[in-house]
C-alpha cells in the first residue's frame, strides 16, 4: 500500500527533482494535450479492431511533462484504487516505461483495462490542478496508464506484482468481475490461497461478456487475469455459489472469508406491449451473444439476429457499446432512442463522439410505448412518445415529460433494451442473515464492505446496483484490506 | 470439463448420458435444470436434470437430438468430455402431499419428470403417470415410472403400444374417473399447452416445466422470458416450473421459433 510518506518520499528522491527541474512550469502548462490516435471511423464500423490505438512513446513522454508532480496531487484522490499517479506519470516522462507499469500494479490489479474503460474525465482527470485552477484540460492520466500497461505487456517483460509469504488462509471470491479480480489480487498479495468462483465459462465478468472487443479485447483481460494466476490465484469456473455450492460447503472447505462480487444481473425492461417479440433482447443478451459467445462469427454455434434497423433504447455506455455493436455486425439504420436530451446522457462524452463519427443515429426526448411484430411475431416497428425537458428531478437532472399526443413510428428489425439492470438475486437469497435492501442489493458496512454476515464482504454492482469496473475495483480493494484485519482479529 | 460414464440409447434420436458432475449430483432437486456447451464454439443449452447418483457423483441427462446443439452432444461418446456443465439452476419442484397427483410427460419431458415423480411418491401422493410418444419405441423409463406410480398409463400416437391417443386423451379419462388435486406436465410447449388448455377446463391446478431458450442460465440475459399472468418472468431464475394456467404458451411457443429459419 502506499501511504502518504511513501508517496512524498518518492517525490523527493533526487530523480524526481531533477526532472521537475528540467523543464519550467510556463513550459509544461504551454503544452497541449494529446489527441488518442484512433482508428478511422469509416474503417472501424466495419470491423471489431480497437477504437482507441494508444499513444506512441514520444506522444506519452510529451504528454507525461504536461504533469506538474504537485507536492499535493489532488488526482490521486479521484482514483478509487487510489494509484501513485504523478510517480507513474513522472516516470513515463523519464522513460522509464517498466517502472510505470510496476507502479501501477501496485494497486491496481487490471492497468490496461482501466486504462480503456475508467471513466477518467469523472475521476483522477477531474481533479486535476489543470482543470481545477488553469481551466485548461486535464493531464491525460488515462490515456498514460494505457500506454504504460500497454508497453509492459507489448514488452514481453510482465512483472509479476510481489506477494508476501503464503499464510495459508483459504479466501473465497464469487464472481470473476473487476471487484472480484481486484480483491484476488491484494488478498493474493497478503500471502491468502484465494479461489475465485466463476458462473461462466470465461473468466472477467463483465469485462468479457459486456464491454465489446473494440472497447476491450478479451485478450487483454486475459493477460492481466493471468498475472492474477501467476500471483497463485486460483480459477474456477462454472461453479455458482449459492448453487452449485453452498455457503456452507465453503466453510466445509475452509475459507475463512467471502467476497461476493457477483455483479448486477437482472435486465430491467419497461413492461410496454411487443417486448416480448422475436428480436427485441436485452443489452446483456445481445453483447453476451457478441462478445462471450462470438455469435457474429460464422463458426460459432450461438446465434445473433444482424439487424439492419437497429434501435436501442437508453443512453448508458451499454447502450453505446450496443449500438455500435450493432453497426459493426452490417445495421444500415443504427439509433440511439433515449427519454432525456444528449446533455442528460449518462454514457462517457468519448463513447458518444465516437458513436456520432460511425453514423449512430441519435433520437433523443424520445420514448418507447409499443412494438409492432410481423405475423410471425418479429419485432417491424417501433412507436415512440415525444418528450420534451421538465423540471429537474431527484437525480438533479431535468425530467423529461410526454409531449401529450406526439407519437413517431419508426421500422424496426431489432431492439436492444439497455435501461438497466437490478441485482441478482441468486447468491443472497441463498445466504440466511445476508441482509439486502429493497432494491436486492447486498447491504454492507460503507467503511469496510462487511455485511452483518461477519465472514461475508461484498463489493461492485450488487452493492451499488448498477456503476462502473473502476468503482467496482475500489470496492474490491476496500474489502480485501478489512477482510485481512478482520481474518487477523480471529487469531488475535 | 465432465466426463461421459455411460451412454445408452433409448432410440436413435433419444440418448441418455450419464456424466460426472460430484458437485451438482450432491446440490440437485427435482425439477433442476442445468447449462450444458460442447466445444469452444459451441452454444450454450439448458437441460433438465432426469436423475443423479450422489455416490458415484453423476447426474443423468436424457438428450433427444433434434438441432446443431443437441446433435454436438449426442455425438460424444462414453470417456467424451463435456466441456462446460453448470448448474443446479432454477427453482427445485415444490413438493409436499397434494393428494392425487397426476404427472402428464411426454417425449423426452418423461426424462425430468421422473425425479417429480419420485419425490411426489415420497412425499405420501398418490401419483398416477400418463406418458405419451409417438410410437412404442420411443417410450423411455417404463419400469421405473412404473415403480414410483401408483398407476401408469401410456399413450401412443400409433397406438402401437399402451393406449391409441395423445397425452390429454389419457389425462381427461383420470379426471373424468375421480378427483384429482395436482397435474404437473413437463413435455414439448405444444403438448403442455393442451394440456393445460385441458386441465384448466376441468379447473384441476397445474404445474408446466418450461423449456425455453436460455444463453447464461443465471438471470442475466433475460432470453428465457415468458409472460406468466401478464408479467414477464425469467424461467432460469423465476422457474422452470410455473401454474401453467398462467402461461402464455402461444407467445413461448413464437420465441421458441425466434432463430429457427
Amino acid at each position: 500500500m502506499i501511504d502518504k510518506e511513501n508517496k512524498s518520499d518518492r517525490r523527493s528522491e533526487i530523480w524526481r527533482e531533477d526532472l521537475r527541474k528540467a523543464l519550467k512550469a510556463k513550459e509544461r502548462t504551454g503544452l497541449t494535450r494529446v489527441h488518442m490516435n484512433e482508428l478511422d471511423p469509416q474503417v472501424r464500423c466495419h470491423n471489431n479492431e480497437e477504437v482507441n490505438l494508444g499513444l506512441t512513446p514520444e506522444q506519452a513522454q510529451t504528454e507525461a511533462k504536461r504533469c506538474l508532480d504537485c507536492a499535493e496531487p489532488n488526482c490521486m484522490g479521484g482514483c478509487p484504487v487510489g494509484i501513485d499517479i504523478p510517480t507513474f506519470v513522472k516516470y513515463i516522462e523519464k522513460g522509464e516505461f517498466l517502472n510505470a507499469a510496476k507502479t501501477l500494479k501496485e494497486t491496481s490489479a487490471l492497468p490496461a483495462v482501466c486504462g480503456r474503460v475508467c471513466p477518467q474525465e469523472k475521476q483522477c482527470e477531474s481533479k486535476c490542478i489543470y482543470i481545477q485552477k488553469m481551466g485548461k484540460e486535464p493531464v491525460a492520466i488515462g490515456y498514460l496508464e494505457r500506454f504504460a500497461a500497454d508497453y509492459e505487456r507489448e514488452s514481453g517483460q510482465m512483472s509479476v506484482p510481489e506477494t508476501a509469504p503464503k499464510n495459508n488462509i483459504k479466501v473465497a471470491v464469487v464472481g470473476s468481475g473487476p471487484a472480484g479480480l481486484a480483491f484476488a489480487g491484494d488478498m493474493a498479495k497478503l500471502g491468502y490461497s484465494v479461489t475465485v468462483f466463476e458462473a461462466l465459462h470465461e473468466i472477467g465478468g463483465v469485462l468479457k461478456y459486456g464491454i465489446p472487443e473494440f472497447r476491450l479485447p478479451n485478450s487483454i483481460v486475459d493477460v492481466e487475469v493471468e498475472i492474477l494466476r501467476q500471483m497463485g490465484v486460483e480459477f474456477i469456473t462454472d461453479c455458482i455459489v449459492g448453487k452449485t455450492l453452498s455457503y456452507d460447503d465453503l466453510h466445509d472447505m475452509n475459507f475463512k472469508g467471502i467476497f461476493i462480487g457477483s455483479g448486477a444481473g437482472l435486465p430491467r425492461f419497461m413492461g410496454i406491449p411487443g417486448e416480448n417479440l422475436n428480436g427485441v433482447m436485452s443489452s446483456n443478451e445481445y453483447l453476451t451473444r457478441v462478445n462471450l459467445m462470438d455469435a457474429a462469427n460464422p463458426d460459432s454455434d450461438t446465434p445473433v439476429f444482424f439487424g439492419k434497423k437497429v434501435a436501442i433504447i437508453g443512453g448508458g455506455n451499454t447502450a453505446m457499446d450496443s449500438v455500435r455493436t450493432a453497426r459493426r455486425l452490417g445495421a444500415e439504420r443504427a439509433m440511439i432512442v433515449y427519454r432525456r436530451s444528449e446533455e442528460e446522457m449518462p454514457a462517457r462524452i468519448e463513447e458518444v463522439k465516437h458513436a456520432k463519427e460511425e453514423g449512430i443515429e441519435f433520437f433523443t426526448l424520445r420514448n418507447p410505448m409499443a412494438y409492432l411484430g410481423t405475423e410471425k411475431g418479429h419485432v417491424r416497428k417501433m412507436i415512440l412518445q415525444v418528450m420534451e425537458l421538465g423540471e429537474p428531478d431527484a437525480s438533479g437532472r431535468r425530467s423529461p415529460v410526454e409531449v401529450k399526443g406526439v407519437t413517431e413510428e419508426i421500422d424496426v428489425d431489432l431492439v436492444i433494451v439497455s435501461v438497466g439492470v437490478s441485482p441478482n438475486p441468486l447468491i443472497p437469497s441463498s445466504i440466511a442473515g445476508l441482509q439486502v435492501s429493497k432494491w436486492g442489493t447486498v447491504i454492507v458496512n460503507q467503511d469496510t464492505m462487511q455485511s452483518d454476515v461477519k465472514d461475508i464482504f461484498a463489493g461492485g454492482d450488487i452493492v451499488r446496483g448498477g456503476a462502473t469496473v473502476i468503482l467496482a475495483m475500489g470496492d474490491g480493494r476496500k474489502a480485501a484490506a478489512n477482510m485481512d484485519e478482520y481474518i487477523r482479529g480471529l487469531k488475535a | 470439463m465432465n466426463k461421459i460414464i455411460s451412454k445408452e440409447y433409448y432410440s436413435d434420436r433419444v440418448i441418455k448420458f450419464e456424466i460426472e458432475a460430484p458437485l451438482i449430483a450432491k446440490s440437485r432437486k427435482a425439477g433442476h435444470f442445468v447449462i450444458v456447451r460442447v466445444g469452444d464454439k459451441g452454444e450454450r443449452i439448458p437441460l433438465t436434470i432426469a436423475t443423479a447418483d450422489v455416490q458415484r457423483g453423476t447426474i443423468t441427462l436424457v438428450v433427444q437430438n433434434v438441432g446443431k446443439s443437441s446433435g454436438k452432444l449426442c455425438e460424444l461418446n462414453e470417456g467424451d468430455y463435456i466441456t462446460n456443465v453448470v448448474g443446479p439452476l432454477g427453482k427445485a419442484t415444490h413438493i409436499e402431499n397434494f393428494g392425487t397427483v397426476v404427472c402428464a410427460g411426454g417425449g423426452v419431458g418423461v426424462a425430468p419428470l421422473f425425479p417429480i415423480v419420485e419425490a411426489l411418491k415420497a412425499a405420501g401422493n398418490r401419483v398416477i403417470t400418463v406418458m405419451a410418444a409417438r410410437s412404442k419405441d420411443l417410450i423411455i423409463l417404463e419400469e421405473q415410472m412404473a415403480a414410483h406410480s401408483d398407476e401408469l398409463i401410456i399413450m401412443t400416437d400409433d397406438g402401437s403400444y399402451g393406449k391409441k391417443g395423445l397425452v390429454t386423451n389419457g389425462v381427461e379419462e383420470i379426471i373424468q374417473r375421480e378427483k384429482v388435486d395436482l397435474c404437473v406436465t413437463i413435455g414439448p410447449a405444444v403438448m403442455m399447452k393442451f394440456v393445460s388448455l385441458l386441465t384448466k377446463k376441468y379447473e384441476v391446478p397445474t404445474v408446466a416445466s418450461l423449456n425455453t431458450i436460455m444463453v447464461d442460465g443465471t438471470g442475466m440475459c433475460g432470453a428465457c422470458r415468458v409472460t406468466v399472468g401478464g408479467k414477464t418472468k425469467f424461467v432460469c431464475v423465476d422457474g422452470p416450473e410455473f401454474d401453467a394456467h398462467q402461461v402464455d404458451f402461444d407467445e413461448m411457443l413464437m420465441r421458441l421459433g425466434s432463430y429457427s429459419k
